[in-house]
């Protein structure tokens, strides 16, 4: 079976179109930003194309995940404020880092427990799933409510990863850098397990077929239950970026992108991770360029998008085999 | 009838939702043999296969295997006893290729050299294909994908359901040359097919099933000399199958 290398040329044809419609530095600027912002949304992202194409289980509580990382970059970047504010790029990066880890822990260990008592109740049934975790959802921005309170927050954003500088006219945000930085390596991780190892080879097989992977003798629920809690660790991660880049964050902050996140896996063909990191750039990349180039436009962007994409190619850019 | 039985079902019933598929069936497969499981379209052959890896759930009866009692036991305990399971659909992973397929179906992610030298020596096809795509193996192919899957590693049973389904004349052929060597090796099979003159290539022994009920065990031999017998089992005869 030949590979199909179309999907992989959309980012570079969307990118180099766009080209002689600005001034190079413009376009560098754009492009930059619109990576940053995919990486940021990849990690918000592939954690609920993996629960979806691994488990068959649709999590609208996805930006609860999302939220409570938001949350933990409050507290944690609150409590790390010595490094924060030191004019030190290194130690600046170590309390980013710091609070990425909190921020994987806790929101792995919350979906730990959401899988164990909701998510593993309503297997096998959708309705079910979208009700349940739609209850989930409300359940947990009240529990940040009362945990953090009802005002928006502000989050430190550490002293030299704030404002930008210029590479041949081009304005660069350092923090925007670090979230491309970030999105690149957990990408290269997420590719290298699932490509590379033993666990991510079942994971790609209970994807297509979780009967025939049970009948060759593996118990496909412990691989479940692992890739729920880095699923929702992924979220956690992709909300400490969020908010660290946002700077205030609310309760809503994450049912605010759900809307964006199912578009990046639906885009991206649900299961794929590389669809997922795919869609996720070109989804940032198109947003810029079009708020840009017509701004009257941008609101309604991405679902143009996720139609022109779904009309060419039904089942995503990168469809996942189910059987 | 030689030797205690591998496997053996005792009055076992199984519902799925609301109907009641099999009436209480009685099977056995001695241990070295190659059983055959005939009977109509509907009569509940894939359902026994498919209780007996525990993918259905028998509601009522017993299944021991070895002397272990793995009614009640989860598909993977069952698997890990030592029994291979090839569905009618394949269940190939179309996006994963070749050898992955393979490597999967070993419990250390390790190939024994001896036993992958015998797949490829039955099926040479699966060399030449090692790291292409599943999904684009031909039909035949994918059969044999699957069959082999089941023996890259030592099983006590293999279970296969319907191999030569849609399959053209010559690779089931090429199928049955690869069951008369696992024969020759002692590996014990129960084997669900259509394809008498496969049945009646291969079988030792074979059991006949009708609404969900197996209607008649005995050796493959004694069915196939006995026309009439065919014809009131079955509405045909194996002759005409030749």
């Amino acid at each position: 079976m030949k590979r199909d290398l179309t999907p992989w040329l959309i980012l570079p044809i969307v990118a180099l179109v766009t080209l002689p419609l600005m001034t190079f530095s413009t376009w560098v600027t754009l492009t930059i930003a619109g990576a940053a912002m995919g990486m940021m949304l990849f990690l918000m992202a592939s954690g609920l194309t993996l629960v979806f194409g691994l488990m068959d289980v649709l999590n609208f509580a996805h930006g609860a995940f999302i939220t409570l990382g938001a949350y933990i970059a409050v507290t944690t970047m609150g409590r790390l404020s010595g490094l924060g504010t030191a004019d030190s790029l290194a130690l600046n990066l170590l309390a980013v880092l710091i609070a990425v880890l909190a921020g994987a822990i806790a929101t792995g260990a919350i979906g730990a427990l959401f899988e164990r008592v909701i998510i593993r109740r309503v297997y096998g049934s959708h309705l079910q799933q979208i009700l349940i975790t739609m209850g989930g959802l409300i359940v947990a921005g009240q529990l940040v409510i009362v945990l953090w309170g009802a005002q928006p927050l502000q989050v430190p954003k550490p002293a030299t990863l704030r404002g930008s500088f210029l590479v041949g006219g081009a304005a660069i945000e350092t923090y925007r850098l670090v979230a491309v930085a970030l999105g690149l390596a957990l990408y290269a991780a997420a590719h290298t397990i699932l490509n590379r190892t033993r666990i991510g080879l079942l994971v790609r097989a209970g994807v297509e077929n979780r009967e025939m992977v049970e009948a060759l003798g593996f118990r496909i629920h412990r691989l479940f239950v692992a890739v729920f809690i880095a699923g929702a660790a992924l979220a956690g991660i992709g909300g400490v970026m969020w908010g660290v880049y946002q700077e205030v964050v609310t309760a809503t902050i994450g049912d605010e992108m759900t809307t964006l996140i199912f578009i990046v896996i639906i885009i991206g063909g649900l299961g794929s991770i590389t669809g997922c990191f795919q869609a996720a750039i070109l989804v940032g990349l198109t947003t810029n360029y079009i708020g840009y180039l017509t701004p009257k436009l941008a609101l309604g962007s991405n679902i143009a998008l996720m139609v022109i994409v779904l009309l060419w190619r039904p089942r995503g850019l990168f469809p996942v085999a189910k059987q | 009838m030689p030797e205690t039985p591998l496997l053996q079902l005792e009055a076992v019933h199984t519902h799925i939702g609301r109907y009641h598929i099999l009436h209480g069936v009685d099977l056995t497969v001695p241990e070295g043999e190659l059983t055959v499981l005939l009977g109509r379209n509907g009569a509940g052959k894939t359902t026994t296969l498919r209780t007996i890896m525990g993918l259905w759930k028998a509601s009522a009866g017993r299944l021991r295997f070895a002397g272990a009692d793995i009614t009640a036991m989860a598909t993977p305990d069952i698997a890990r006893l030592g029994i291979a399971y090839v569905p009618e659909s394949m269940a190939i992973f179309t996006g994963l290729t070749v050898r992955e397929n393979l490597v999967l179906a070993t419990h250390t992610g390790q190939f024994d050299s001896a036993r992958l030298d015998a797949v490829f020596a039955l099926f040479p096809v699966l060399k030449t294909k090692w790291h292409d795509a599943a999904g684009g193996l031909s039909g035949g192919q994918k059969q044999m994908l699957a069959i082999s899957r089941a023996m890259v590693e030592q099983r006590r049973l293999m279970i296969v359901d319907e191999p030569t389904k849609g399959l053209a004349p010559a690779v089931i052929e090429h199928l049955i040359g690869g069951f008369k060597t696992l024969k020759a090796s002692r590996t014990t099979v129960l084997l669900v097919e259509q394809n008498f003159h496969m049945a009646n290539s291969l079988g030792d022994s074979v059991a006949v099933m009708d609404d969900g009920r197996v209607v008649h065990a005995g050796s493959m031999a004694a069915l196939a000399a006995d026309e009439p017998l065919q014809n009131s089992l079955l509405g045909l005869s194996l002759a005409s199958h030749q």
